[in-house]
């Protein structure tokens, strides 16, 4: 299925973050294919790096086990390939990393093994305009911009007029894994939605429950869950049993 | 100044620099690069600034000459002694003028990260000069081998907050005073503490730097052939070259921390061993993996274990109007010792690699060599006096 298409069909996507090469090196072939099954809408891999800026303690120390066990963006790729799932496919990962292995090489890795999307937090519009846009048109792959409750208005209409899927709206000024409420974004997401943007939204950050997930659907597309995956993933004994267990709660 | 070394629009030098952040961290950069040429231009911030930097810093710092130095080399040796600096560093020049661009910015809250102490320090005297709250970050292993700049912090009512994560350095320091920062977008004035990170810190960092080359114009009575300068991420050195970088006639020389060696994997030379990449928002050179993860250096001296350098090095170093060099923990370790007992003057261990340098340059008295003494050595007794021992073994 194709990335966008998961908009038209479902008003309660749901989006779920996880760190390649974690818990296990190996362990995306077996994560990607159980999250398929609990019925996510979309997967978010996240490349592992040494200084994750945006990131707070849980995806920190999920990075870090992630390089101790010798993930690199090329196994990333090959694990990729190696399990064929329907489900979208997203790459989040830090602009450093993609530089290194080349912009447009890393592109066309994501177009051959079938990923959609990127997230690169700290590759900032202007530049993406600027420098890559033929790139990633060339190789068919959105890039995914982030919105903040201090973005301004004008700049998430620029934003939205060169998004060719999602929009990601962070819920809190914060880094990943605060204990915010995101309920406290009651305003923030209101005011996006009455802009009517014309592309949708994904709320991300300080999403942990069903009650959590179903307050965002009320204001967006769905939501996007990383760090409280995370949490779960980090104290499971069986990780097909974690995930279908985790997604059961979030969906009910 | 010819636009040569001077930033594009969006932070260029070059190829290098830049402001690669997330978008959390959009509104403050966009408040920073809109302002804050206006306010560090303006009348009011200048004249306020000057007064600070002449009563309360101690400027202008004296040009020494270094006789017995001097003698010993057979080249004339002159000190630009930023260690008499109030807090016994160049880094105040660069703290009292952010704080002062912070309150014009309506900004409540101050954050800084810290390797050596010493831009903590400074950080935190600007701080209580201008009773505002002060949050340091300072790698845990930083916090141990500079525990006389710690107590300093504590005393002049700065948090310090101890960074675990990483090689518990100056990076991680960094990585985490970024992090906070995007969780305090509107309150907090983040004050870097060298010419690095996102566009416009490099070149602001720069200006307020730029004193001490200006300085050294009008001490100088003779045109120097040398001036030479450590670099960590390169505020003392800019500082010290800026208003000589158009004058091609003057040697400019930055010596980067080789740590062990740069043919061994404890090293922190930059330059040496760099490749261009992305590290705290700033395109540079970085010490990184093919794979790009960025590669925990070393150095003896905690103000140079960093294994990025400010983008306008990067360039300076391509373009070759910098020469750029390194020398190792040993040969910094054996200058320290050195300038204390020749000239009665104890240097940091940052400073120190910038003399240690003396060694490895051909001398005759026609040169007339300023090195930039960027601070002071107390903070580093206890591993210089450890150093003796070593030594002796
Ligand atoms: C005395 C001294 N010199 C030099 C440095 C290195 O910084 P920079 O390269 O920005 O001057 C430091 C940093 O802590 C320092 O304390």
């Amino acid at each position: 299925m194709k990335l966008n298409e998961v908009f038209g069909a479902n008003q309660r996507v749901l989006n779920i973050y996880i760190s390649a090469g974690y818990p296990k090196l190996e362990s995306l072939g077996t994560i990607l294919p159980a999250l398929e099954a609990s019925g996510v809408d979309i997967i978010e891999i996240g490349i592992p790096y040494s200084d994750p800026i945006a990131d707070g303690p849980t995806i920190q120390r999920s990075n870090s086990i992630a390089l101790e066990n010798g993930i690199t963006v090329d196994t990333i790729f090959d694990q990729i390939s190696a399990c064929p799932v329907k489900t979208p496919l997203i790459l989040m990962g830090y602009f450093n990393t993609v530089l290194q292995f080349g912009v447009e090489a890393f592109c066309k890795r994501c177009h051959d093994v079938g990923v959609s999307g990127v997230i690169l937090p700290d590759l900032p519009l202007d530049l993406y305009l600027n420098r890559y846009v033929p790139i990633f048109k060339k190789y068919a792959l959105h890039n995914i911009c982030l919105i903040t409750p201090e973005t301004s208005e004008e700049r998430i209409r620029q934003i939205d007029l060169h998004s060719s899927s999602f929009i990601y709206a962070v819920s809190s000024s914060s880094t990943t894994g605060k204990n915010k409420s995101v309920k406290d974004a009651a305003d923030y997401l209101q005011r996006i939605q009455s802009m009517q943007l014309s592309s949708p939204l994904m709320v991300g950050f300080n999403i942990k429950t069903s009650d959590d997930f179903d307050f965002v659907c009320d204001y967006a597309a769905g939501g996007i869950i990383g760090s409280a995956f995370l949490l779960a993933l980090e104290k499971s004994k069986d990780i097909k049993e974690t995930t279908h267990q985790f997604i059961k709660a979030i969906r009910s | 100044m010819s636009t040569l070394y001077q930033a594009s629009e969006s932070g260029f030098y070059g190829e290098y620099g830049g402001a690669f952040i997330p978008e959390m961290l959009y509104p403050n950069i966009e408040q920073l690069k809109s302002q804050y040429l206006n306010i560090i231009q303006s009348d009011d911030f200048q004249q306020e600034f000057i007064q600070l930097l002449k009563h309360y810093v101690g400027r202008p710092t004296p040009l020494y000459n270094a006789t017995r130095l001097s003698a010993e080399y057979g080249s004339t040796i002159f000190l630009k002694r930023e260690d008499l600096c109030h807090t016994g560093a160049h880094k105040i020049n660069n703290a009292i003028g952010q704080v002062l661009l912070a309150e014009k910015l309506g900004k409540t809250r101050i954050i800084a990260e810290t390797g050596a102490g010493q831009h903590g320090v400074a950080t935190a005297t600007a701080c209580a000069l201008r009773g505002l709250p002060c949050i340091i970050y300072m790698g845990a292993k930083d916090i141990d081998r500079q525990r006389p700049n710690v107590s300093r912090m504590q005393m002049l009512g700065a948090e310090i907050v101890s960074v675990e994560s990483g090689s518990k350095t100056l990076k991680d320091a960094t990585n985490e005073a970024i992090r906070d920062w995007i969780n305090n977008p509107v309150d907090t004035h983040y004050i870097i503490g060298s010419v690095v990170g996102p566009h416009p810190y490099p070149e602001m960092v720069t200006l307020l730097q730029a004193i001490i080359s200006k300085e050294i114009q009008e001490q100088a009575k003779k045109k120097p052939t040398h001036i030479i300068a450590c670099v960590g991420g390169g505020s003392n050195a800019i500082g010290a070259f800026y208003h000589y970088l158009d004058d091609e006639e003057v040697q400019l020389i930055g010596v980067e921390a080789a740590g062990h060696g740069i043919d061994t994997s404890m090293t922190a030379a930059t330059l040496a061993l760099g490749t261009p990449g992305v590290l705290h928002a700033s395109m540079t050179r970085v010490m990184q993996t093919i794979d790009g993860q960025v590669i925990e250096p070393h150095s003896i001296s905690a103000g140079l274990d960093y294994p990025g350098i400010g983008p306008l090095h990067a360039h300076l170093s391509d373009t070759g109007r910098v020469l750029y060099h390194s020398v190792t923990d040993q040969e910094a370790m054996k200058a320290a010792h050195q300038l204390s007992r020749l000239e009665g003057i104890i240097p940091a261990l940052e400073s120190a690699h910038a003399l240690a340098y003396l060694n490895n340059m051909d001398h005759n008295s026609g040169q007339t060599i300023i090195i930039n003494l960027s601070g002071r050595g107390d903070k580093d007794l206890a591993t210089l006096t450890n150093g003796i021992s070593d030594e002796t073994e």
